[in-house]
């Protein structure tokens, strides 16, 4: 009788361990990923006339922008590279990895809701918003290979394979582990004081102009040189184009510091998360 | 065998703006903890009473709730709004953590504090069953596995396939519902969505929470409905300012929370002598009472007056307005009556059967035979009707303030 008392198969207490990351928790709630990712496509383009075509739409003009300012009047070089493909690979990476952050550092806020009815695991959210991303880069990096492949064919533009494109998976993985590690961590932060959100929604957009997107690293030098070098994201763009144009180097040096700060990152994120899950509902 | 140990279990809730101030407090906390001391605002933490404005800006949402929960128990837990009843389904739901104290569980938990949480709009009812769902905690399996019985029992099979926000109202609430009513915890905690939803969904809603009991499985219901908890649960907790006053048997536990309402309504009103008596110069209060001091629908109700009389009046008309919680008046009524040895007595019989349940208040007015008004008493005594079990399927609040008995015929 007195085994059988003991039984017991959880336990809620007040916040205590910081290292109580209940990752197995989130398996056993795959379908619920899955099903948020479903959500968020078949919800998001209801009741528009262009519907995913949307997700074309705004790279290419983004690039289409960038070509004129950038390069039509203020003359920024592309290290070699075509100007049209190499702002398309940016913003595509860019674009990612900033939704990857502004979208899950809303997690707790957006959610509150849902959260604040029924416990799952709170960090379903922001993996499913992650894998979400996913598909859409998939779905935008195929516009820029359609560009690409139209460029080689018809603007006579030379490609040379290089093994180095192997690593974009890596690269992918990265710059989402980057991403939603920053995004958990402001989730986290935001949710009692509203002030990171301001902070975020311009913080972003100074971030991008940090990250060579729109000017080659090499196009730098001295100390903004070594400013932007230790921005982690700087590797994973730079390495990107290499694998794409073989302009420059793969720099694998970058590229082991950006998973290092990546993973501390995610790791952090995580511990801070699960803390503030706990009870974000009374301050939010 | 146990299923649920709820130990020592607190809840502080700040009250206020998040602000710098609440800036100023985490960094306080912090320091305390870094030098392991305990929480410095653990100690200013008042009890929660919402009535008295008090100086601290903490509050014990929950302060020392213990209580068990056995296998197949249906547990209802009452209390007056703000007693801390959804507080405690909170943090046995996981959707808010516990200040202080543990809570030990056997077994699978779900929660029903909402129906439909997660609901999109856009999708359509198939998909959101789905949805719904996971969020509840069923794996797509499962779900699939029960899918043609969620559809069947909600009745919306036609428009599966639309979204729901062109669902009306009622529909999107039986889809919505048969979903979580298919879930198969060995624990269920109920809020009050019986609140919501007509008669018929009620009835569902506790007809299906009487068939998971029946299984052997858990539950825990939250309701200030006296009436379904009497009618359905086994056992009975009642909360009171976030402590716990009483556990034990259902029906012992309703009638402890109507013991401790009775004290919050004022059935009579006394003095001994004319000096403290409320009144003016004309007309003094000796006595007002309502009885029984306990009331249910079915008993009469019996109001005595009697007056101190400083007038030469020898005639006298009495007369109250029965007033409910809204400040309406539900009826009045009056009579003319003589005094005697200057102290003037009268009583009146409200009949059985005529008040629904809640609370009421009496304002009692004194005149002279011409009508010329002597005082008005306001709110001068109050009580409580409390209804009696039922045993049909609604458990709900019946509608208005009077609900008289009246003859029903077939044919």
């Amino acid at each position: 009788m007195i085994n059988k008392e003991t039984n017991w198969t959880e336990t809620i207490s007040p916040v205590n361990s910081y290292w109580q990351l209940r990752l197995g928790a989130i398996f056993r709630y795959r379908d619920l990923i899955f099903l948020f990712v479903k959500r968020d496509f078949s919800a998001v383009y209801k009741q528009t006339i262009l519907g995913p075509l949307w997700l074309f739409i705004q790279p290419i003009f983004t690039t289409l922008i960038f070509f004129f300012v950038f390069t039509k009047i203020a003359k920024i070089p592309t290290a070699g590279i075509d100007p049209i493909l190499f702002y398309l690979a940016g913003i595509t990476l860019w674009n990612y990895f900033s939704d990857c952050f502004v979208k899950t550092s809303n997690t707790f806020v957006a959610n509150a809701t849902i959260y604040g009815k029924v416990y799952f695991p709170r960090l379903v959210i922001p993996i499913s918003i992650v894998i979400s991303n996913l598909i859409k880069l998939g779905v935008q990096l195929m516009v820029f290979a359609a560009v690409f492949i139209y460029k080689i064919n018809f603007e006579g533009l030379s490609f040379s394979f290089n093994a180095t494109l192997f690593f974009l998976p890596v690269l992918i993985l990265l710059m989402a582990i980057l991403g939603l590690g920053l995004g958990i961590v402001f989730s986290a932060m935001t949710t009692k004081y509203r002030d990171f959100s301001f902070l975020l929604a311009f913080g972003i957009q100074l971030l991008m102009y940090a990250t060579p997107i729109i000017y080659p690293l090499s196009y730098t030098s001295g100390q903004l040189h070594w400013w932007i070098s230790i921005n982690p994201l700087t590797p994973l763009i730079e390495n990107f184009k290499f694998a794409l144009f073989g302009i420059g180097h793969f720099d694998f040096v970058g590229l082991l510091y950006t998973t290092l700060i990546s993973t501390f990152i995610l790791f952090f994120g995580i511990i801070l998360f699960n803390r503030v899950e706990k009870n974000f509902m009374d301050t939010v | 065998m146990h299923v649920l140990k709820v130990e020592n279990i607190y809840k502080q809730y700040e009250l206020g703006q998040v602000s710098t101030g609440t800036m100023a407090h985490d960094f306080n906390r912090w320091l305390h903890k870094i030098r392991g001391k305990e929480d410095p605002y653990h100690k200013i933490t008042e009890r929660n009473t919402r009535d008295e404005k008090g100086g601290s800006k903490f509050v014990w949402a929950l302060d020392d709730i213990s209580f068990d929960v056995h296998q197949g128990d249906v547990v209802g837990i009452i209390g007056r709004n703000g007693a801390g009843k959804s507080t405690l389904l909170k943090i046995l739901s996981k959707v808010t953590s516990p200040t202080k104290g543990n809570i030990k569980i056997k077994g699978r938990i779900a929660s029903l504090l909402e129906v439909g949480t997660g609901f999109h709009p856009d999708l359509s009812g198939r998909e959101n069953i789905f949805l719904n769902g996971a969020i509840l905690g069923m794996t797509k399996k499962e779900i699939h596995a029960k899918f043609d019985e969620i559809v069947a029992f909600s009745g919306v099979d036609k428009y599966i396939d639309t979204p729901v926000k062109r669902y009306s109202s009622g529909m999107y609430v039986r889809l919505a519902f048969s979903v979580a009513a298919h879930l198969e915890p060995e624990i269920l905690i109920v809020d009050e969505v019986l609140a919501v939803g007509d008669a018929e969904f009620q009835r569902k809603c506790l007809g299906k929470m009487k068939e998971v009991s029946q299984q052997g499985r858990t539950v825990i219901f939250v309701s200030h409905n006296l009436v379904a908890v009497k009618s359905l649960c086994t056992k009975g907790i009642v909360m009171d300012q976030g402590k716990l006053v009483f556990s034990g048997s259902a029906d012992e536990a309703v009638e402890s929370y109507m013991n401790a309402n009775a004290s919050k309504v004022k059935p009579s009103t006394v003095f001994s002598s004319p000096d403290d008596a409320i009144g003016n110069e004309f007309i003094k209060i000796k006595s007002i009472t309502v009885q029984p001091e306990k009331l249910f629908i079915t008993d009469a109700i019996q109001l005595d007056f009697s007056f101190w009389n400083f007038t030469d009046e020898l005639k006298f008309n009495v007369s109250f307005d029965v007033i409910d919680v809204f400040g309406e008046v539900v009826f009045g009524s009056g009579n003319e009556f003589s005094s005697i040895n200057n102290v003037g007595s009268a009583s009146c019989l409200i009949p059985s059967n005529l008040m629904n349940d809640g609370i009421y208040s009496i304002h009692v007015y004194v005149h002279t035979a011409g009508m010329r008004k002597l005082y008005d008493f306001m709110d001068i005594v109050s009580f409580e009707v409390f209804d009696k079990e039922r045993n049909h399927a609604y458990y709900g609040k019946i509608n208005g303030a009077v609900r008289p008995k009246l003859t029903w015929k077939e044919g």
